[in-house]
């Protein structure tokens, strides 16, 4: 295949990025375990990462000006800080859930339907 | 022929194929532990992915903060909230079908963006830069200091008297992470039990209305 | 050696395979040599604490040939996996923790020039590896399907990940006084006579390398942080169902991360490759790490720090048979009460102190008592008092990390001089004092 000869691209970075934020969308709909759903956010992060981490690679491109440059890995390292903050209020509240349904199916927090 | 096969690219597919796996096999998997462990792969490939893009010190803190943080805390809380053996609990078939459906749609959109513009593509083997890229951790700190040593180059005047870097994003991100230690643990606090209160004559008559 | 095999081998893919397989397996056999040495070292000095001998038949008069025969053993074991337990994640687990006790040595400089990857950020990467043994034991503990196996994990888990925290303030101190991640740095930053390491830099840092010492214990698991492994208590902890030769990868996996963190308090405190003596620097070795007489420096550094590593996982071992358990509780206290506090002051008293004094207390004295005009590089003056003066402490913050150790590779384009236009007014203390010579390696012994 030709990818084994050719340098890799941008292009490839965004179809990795493209397909780990499809997954985690996928994971946040579907599960029914709320520690499930938290994964298909870290998944969701992890491909927005993944995007600003190749757009600012003076690897991935022909030598010339970058517009994103260190930027790009500057916005991925607050995305991951606030995003480690993030699992862990989350995670309070999933612990706070099962004590009080002592379920931690997210179907089953249904006392404000109306 | 296989002189000319480029490591690089070899080791990209590699970390690639395997985030890609792991993160589908995140949706698939429905025992919670396992579904734990195909992320941390995901996790671990995707940082595989930093340090191949020349994001050196980005993958260091990856594995740092993502995988050996947040995915401890995760696993911690998968096993303080199973109670007996882990309950698998299904999806129904239209829920599945519904999400498919709309990823799909969301992932051809985004894979016919990411494939149209031509440049993006392999940028040719004669362009591309062969130099590994520059360290990037002291680049970073002082960037978050305030300094912005990767725009030094700009000559627009007006531009770089206003380049502070990351500093104010760097306060704010600060305060961001001391303000959600300190709710977090608020949060997850263990409650004390409280005593109910023996019931009174007037509760328990007006308890005994019906209705 | 990638080089010199490719000139050997026609196809350079070869060339470069073989290197790379020749360099893990180095690792691999320095790995599994820590961990054997530290099997039977652990076997006699308990035995000598216990007023008794130890091993004394295997192999001659001093049993070395023990640590084999009790691996011949383990792998004649039955392999037993509980009915209860999640079998593909038993089977995983152990590889797991190797995996990532193994990858720290991928960063450990064992001299000068020899080390497998030389990172930029290396004390960064060694303590994120470090972060990840403890996927090994949750898994274990977890897949062996039984509640007390998932106790000792859990209680495991949260100690590692909880003393994970003083560990790396106590890192940073190094890393704050030497303006670099890049542990070769550090090291050749501390060579010379045996004052000039680290751990005699000021009292602050000397009180980190307790601390440090206290953090590493505690991270690896070792007595008096062992109830995890509570034998008495639990069985075994996670390890209570692994028998045969999935104990011995975990086992391995416990020695080779106690050899590593020692070497890591030798490489940031105590010099690393560097002997109190500069015996290579005055016999003239050095220089050119391809010629005999460097390959002997280097040789040398390695030796010096082997010693360091071990004496580090002697004092681990006399340690967990001389004091008494910790209840968890009391696991916690220390590291929330005593070390977090202790190691966030310590920063910040170093913080102060290098700031006062750049080079270290003995540059400053040496200073004072010979009174000789340093030459002045141009930019060397105070930071004047308009529109940069508010940013001066984090321009000289930047400035430590810039001038220190970074020079040579910042002002390989040019932008270090671009800074200086910038930012002129700005004290550059590192560069009067260390002038760049002693940076390469003809001056690092």
């Amino acid at each position: 295949m030709n990818l084994f000869f050719e340098p890799i691209g941008l292009s490839h970075y965004l179809v990795v990025g493209a397909i780990l934020f499809v997954c985690g969308m996928v994971c946040m709909a579907t599960k029914r375990n709320v520690l499930g759903v938290l994964m298909g956010i870290e998944l969701v992060l992890n491909g927005a990462n993944l995007n600003f981490v190749a757009f600012g690679s003076p690897l991935l491109r022909a030598p010339g000006d970058h517009a994103l440059g260190l930027d790009g890995q500057m916005i991925a390292l607050f995305v991951i800080v606030l995003a480690a903050a993030e699992a862990a209020v989350a995670l309070a509240i999933a612990l706070n859930y099962y004590h009080t349904h002592v379920t931690v199916d997210v179907d089953r927090g249904d006392e404000l339907k109306g | 022929m296989i002189e000319t096969v480029n490591w690089h690219s070899c080791f990209f597919l590699l970390f690639a194929l395997v985030g890609c796996v792991s993160a589908v096999a995140v949706v698939v998997t429905g025992n919670i532990v396992r579904m734990a462990c195909w992320l941390v792969t995901a996790l671990a490939a995707v940082a595989g992915l930093f340090f191949l893009a020349g994001a050196d010190f980005l993958g260091a803190v990856q594995l740092m903060v993502y995988v050996g943080g947040t995915m401890v805390l995760l696993v911690f809380g998968v096993m303080l909230t199973a109670r007996g053996p882990f309950v698998s609990m299904k999806t129904g078939g239209g829920q599945w079908i519904l999400a498919i459906v709309v990823g799909g749609a969301l992932l051809t959109v985004l894979l016919q963006a990411a494939l149209s513009i031509p440049d993006w593509n392999a940028p040719g083997r004669e362009q591309v830069q062969t130099e590994a890229a520059p360290p990037t951790a002291t680049r970073l700190g002082l960037g978050l200091m305030g300094i912005p040593v990767d725009r030094l180059q700009e000559r627009n005047a007006k531009w770089q008297s206003g380049m502070s870097g990351q500093l104010l994003a760097f306060e704010i991100i600060s305060i961001h992470l001391v303000v959600v230690l300190v709710g977090a643990a608020y949060l997850a606090r263990a409650k004390r039990r409280i005593e109910p209160q023996p019931a009174r004559i007037a509760d328990a008559e007006v308890s005994q209305v019906p209705g | 050696m990638a080089e010199f095999l490719a000139s050997v081998l026609s196809p350079a893919w070869l060339a470069y395979t073989i290197a790379a397989l020749v360099q893990c397996a180095l690792l691999l056999v320095m790995a599994l040599a820590s961990a054997a040495v530290g099997i039977w070292l652990e076997r006699k000095i308990a035995a000598r604490i216990q007023d008794r001998l130890g091993p004394t038949r295997v192999g001659g008069r001093f049993g070395w040939l023990q640590p084999p025969a009790d691996g011949i053993k383990l792998l004649c074991k039955e392999d037993i996996i509980p009915a209860a337990a999640d079998r593909p994640l038993f089977r995983l687990a152990p590889y797991v923790s190797f995996c990532a006790t193994f990858c720290l040595f991928l960063a450990l400089p064992f001299a000068n020039d020899w080390v497998a990857l030389r990172l930029d950020a290396g004390a960064f990467f060694l303590l994120a590896v470090a972060g990840l043994e403890v996927f090994g034991v949750i898994l274990g503990g977890y897949a062996s399907g039984s509640k007390w196996s998932l106790y000792g994990a859990m209680r495991e888990a949260a100690q590692v990940v909880s003393y994970e925290i003083p560990l790396a303030l106590c890192v940073v101190v190094p890393v704050l006084i030497t303006g670099s991640m890049d542990l070769v740095e550090i090291g050749n930053r501390q060579a010379g006579w045996f004052y000039q390491w680290y751990l005699f830099h000021d009292p602050f840092t000397f009180v980190t390398f307790w601390v440090y010492v206290t953090c590493a214990v505690a991270s690896t698991n070792r007595a008096p942080f062992d109830l995890p492994e509570a034998e008495s208590e639990l069985v075994a902890g996670f390890l209570t169902e692994y028998s045969g030769f999935r104990w011995v990868i975990f086992f391995m996996a416990e020695y080779a991360a106690m050899f590593v963190v020692s070497g890591l308090g030798a490489v940031l405190f105590l010099g690393g490759w560097n002997g109190p003596i500069p015996i290579a620097s005055l016999l003239g070795l050095g220089g050119d790490p391809h010629s005999v007489a460097g390959w002997i420096g280097n040789l040398l550094g390695m030796c010096n720090f082997i010693i360091k590593a071990m004496t580090g996982v002697t004092f681990m071992i006399c340690l967990r048979w001389t004091l008494p358990r910790l209840r968890i509780d009391q696991v916690m206290t220390t590291c929330l009460k005593y070390c977090v506090p202790l190691a966030s002051a310590m920063l910040a008293g170093v913080m102060v102190w290098t700031f006062l004094f750049p080079g270290g207390v003995i540059a400053e004295v040496r200073k004072s008592l010979s009174a000789v005009e340093r030459p002045s590089s141009p930019a060397v003056e105070r930071p004047s008092s308009h529109v940069v003066d508010s940013w001066s402490p984090s321009i000289l913050a930047a400035d430590r990390l810039a001038g220190a150790g970074r020079s040579d590779r910042l002002a390989a384009d040019g932008t270090s001089a671009l800074y200086a236009e910038r930012w002129p007014t700005c004290r550059r203390p590192l560069d009067s004092q260390f002038p760049p010579q002693q940076h390469t390696s003809e001056g690092w012994r």
